[in-house]
């Protein structure tokens, strides 16, 4: 897939994924390496099975890996309960950020925010001082104060969830995040403001993975790989162009792909 | 579906308050009978009038039957098994702290209510009670000087008497029910709280009840009077020791509240509440009430109530006074094999009588937690307004809650409005939190702290604390 010498390891490999959710199969041996600094995107139709690679990687509870591994720095995460691989550095960009009653955003990004400084050998920061970091980084989303003192999604708009997920991706700076359909729901300003929040929170040490249905992100955040997934498997790889042919044939050019595979 | 074993480890958490003070005690024989209650009240050396209040109590109690309109379904109480009276040795009379047992300071030291004038906390006043009575009493001084009284009804009865004649079984009369007759024949110690006209009483007052004893029952009795224009803040903690025989507790607490008097009274209540299997633990039946008398008069009831096998109490509003104001907030947690049947009465009287219901339900293992309550608005309630709220939360798939709001209205021109909503944790939020970082056992109980915040505000700051620490600690797992 990716032929060309690296000079790094990757942060994140996946090696001949299999996965099931009550015995049904998903995933049916994906392969993906993401180096620092790289942007993938992956795209496929509802149901292909790119949510459930996401939550896998994340430590999702409800599916089992039958087969094949998942490595983070070099390290098989396979057995890694969820909060121990955010802990790591792997962030999840949920495509519906759940609400949690009465618990105050502010408390929840703290908290969070501790358990991954923690991890890193860095100072937890108490209430005041925790303020003052979220103050600057709810500059980049574009988000006002108010958020914070409202409990966690609740009562959040479609596209204030999605900023208050990439504060939290600003908050924990992962070495990589996999942002699931972060663009769907989004007006094309919240879409923006969103894409320049992501660029100004990754670097040359962070991958970052994009999963999407839609050109319009991947015009705003330039990816260097685009994958296609059908049926639990990744059927297409390619760069950016990739992405545009897709918008232009849509997904039933993909079809004749699975049939070569 | 959130994985049952995690959930279990979780919910399940060593008593630490579980200890026996190993002290020589005085007590009565077994049983029940008129003798009985003319020995304590012998004991308590009471005027004739109380003595005439205990066996006229007793007498009503015999003919009554043991109520089981709750279906609580717990093994019959054999009355006659039960030690009335059980005191901690110690000398004749006390003048000082000095003088009470050490294992007894000791007792309420490792219980985190330290009396001693070196180590007592700075801000609350405590009566500490120990089985039947009361051991101390601290900053009585600094309250006297404004006119508060705060000392055991034992005492009370012996040096404001007038009050205690004047008050006792006005809010809540021994023909009541089976349990506050009981209590009224035999109750043995608790706390008297009297605050005079226009005094807001300079520090929160609060009443520690320690059951050490297996084999005696618990009957307190507090009475808290807020004159006209005062206003007092309120505590109640309880805890006792780890026994596979249930205990009897069955306390009576009558507060009255004249023109433009508030009184808040919030309870922490930690009783054993038995094991795994529902072997020991409190029986807790417990009447409550307030009588709000006075005009523009307010009672508040907080409680959150995690232990006992069985907690089965309504702390309840009697709204006289125009434009008074009830209200009750809840937080009942219930875990293995506890059952908890609580919730509260609001009986509007008065014109433009306002009442507000918050109620948390928090249901774990096999538990059965339920909220009972009435709202009631009288003929000459007009213009009177009530608020419900009842929310449960489930944790695992054995647990149940249940709702049963009683609404009567003779007055058209009131308002009743009552919301009630279940919800369960689900694996997604759980998942949420935790692609976050947070532990399974922070995520659960952020959650349900989460749920009580609406009632957590309303308790006084170091116990809102307290609270959330016990809830956590509740739910904390043997992995934490």
């Amino acid at each position: 897939m990716q032929s060309q010498m690296k000079e790094s390891d990757p942060i994140l490999e996946v090696k001949n994924l299999f996965a099931s959710t009550n015995n049904l199969p998903i995933l049916k041996g994906v392969s993906l390496a993401v180096y620092p600094g790289e942007i993938h995107a992956i795209m496929g139709r509802n149901g292909c099975g790119k949510s459930t690679l996401s939550k896998i990687i994340a430590g999702h509870p409800s599916y089992n890996i039958t087969d094949g591994d998942i490595k983070f720095s070099g390290e098989n995460i396979n057995a890694l309960e969820p909060e121990e691989r955010s802990q790591a550095g792997i962030f999840l960009g949920f495509q519906y950020p759940i609400e949690i009653p009465g618990v105050s955003n502010l408390e929840f990004l703290r908290v969070s925010t501790n358990a991954r400084r923690k991890f890193l050998n860095k100072e937890e920061l108490d209430t005041f001082d925790f303020e003052e970091l979220v103050k600057e980084k709810l500059e980049l989303v574009k988000m006002d104060q108010a958020f914070l003192s409202r409990s966690v999604n609740q009562g959040f708009s479609g596209g204030e969830k999605k900023r208050n997920e990439i504060l939290q991706m600003a908050l924990l700076e992962p070495k990589i995040a996999i942002l699931d359909e972060t663009d769907s729901g989004l007006d094309i300003d919240a879409l923006r403001i969103v894409a320049s929040g992501i660029k100004k929170i990754s670097n040359a040490q962070t991958g970052i993975i994009l999963i999407t249905h839609y050109q319009r992100l991947l015009d705003e955040i330039e990816p260097n790989y685009v994958h296609v997934m059908a049926d639990g498997q990744i059927i297409k790889t390619g760069g950016s162009d990739l992405a545009l042919e897709l918008e232009k044939k849509g997904y039933e050019w993909t079809d004749n792909f699975v049939k070569e595979t | 579906m959130v994985n049952e074993n995690l959930v279990k480890d979780v919910v399940k958490e060593p008593y630490k308050y579980g200890f026996v003070t190993d002290i020589e005690t005085e007590k009565i024989a077994k049983g029940l009978n008129e003798d009985i209650v003319r020995l304590i009240s012998q004991k308590k050396e009471e005027p004739k009038y109380l003595l005439d209040f205990r066996l006229k109590a007793f007498k009503k109690w015999q003919k009554m039957d043991e109520p089981d309109w709750a279906g609580l379904g717990y093994k019959q109480i054999d009355y006659q098994d039960i030690i009335y009276y059980s005191a901690p040795k110690q000398k004749e009379k006390i003048s000082s702290l000095d003088e009470v047992d050490p294992k007894l300071l000791e007792t309420f030291d490792k219980l985190g209510i330290p009396l001693t004038e070196q180590k007592k906390l700075t801000n609350v006043a405590v009566d500490a009670v120990f089985d039947s009575v009361s051991i101390a009493t601290t900053f009585r001084e600094e309250l006297a000087e404004h006119g508060v009284i705060f000392c055991s009804i034992s005492e009370a009865v012996k040096n404001h008497s007038n009050l205690i004649e004047r008050y006792l079984g006005t809010v809540v009369p021994a023909s009541d029910n089976y349990f506050a007759a009981l209590n009224s024949a035999v109750f043995s110690d608790g706390s008297f709280v009297y605050i005079p006209k226009g005094v807001t009483c300079p520090m929160d007052l609060s009443s520690y009840f320690r059951i050490n004893s297996g084999d005696s029952g618990q009957f307190e009795r507090t009475l808290i009077i807020a004159e006209e224009s005062s206003s007092v803040s309120y505590l109640e903690g309880c805890t006792a020791p780890m026994f596979d025989t249930n205990t009897l507790h069955a306390a009576v607490v009558e507060l009255i509240a004249l023109d433009d008097a508030s009184i808040k009274y919030s309870t922490v209540q930690n009783w054993y509440a038995g094991d795994e299997d529902g072997v020991g633990g409190i029986f807790n039946f417990v009447t409550k009430r307030g009588k709000c008398l006075g005009k523009r008069s307010k009672i508040s009831w907080s409680q959150v109530e995690t232990g006992s096998a069985i907690t089965w109490k309504y702390p309840s509003c009697l709204l006289l006074g125009e434009e008074s104001v009830g209200e009750f907030y809840s937080v009942a947690l219930t875990n293995n094999l506890q059952k908890a049947d609580t919730g509260t009465k609001m009986i509007h009287i008065g014109p433009k009588t306002k009442s507000t219901i918050v109620s948390k339900g928090i249901s774990a293992g096999n538990s059965i937690n339920s909220y009972r309550g009435l709202v009631k608005m009288g003929t000459k309630a007009k213009g009177s307004r009530n608020y419900s709220q009842c929310d449960s939360m489930l944790i695992g798939d054995q647990a149940s809650a249940n709702t049963f709001p009683y609404i009567k209205s003779q007055q058209p021109n009131s308002e009743i409005e009552h919301e009630a909503s279940t919800c369960r944790i689900s694996e997604d939020q759980l998942f949420y939190l935790q692609s976050r970082g947070i532990e399974f056992e922070e995520a659960i109980s952020m959650m349900v702290s989460g749920f009580c915040r609406d009632v957590f505000n309303q308790l006084p700051m170091e116990f809102a604390a307290e609270a959330d620490k016990l809830l956590a600690l509740k739910l904390e797992g043997s992995v934490g």
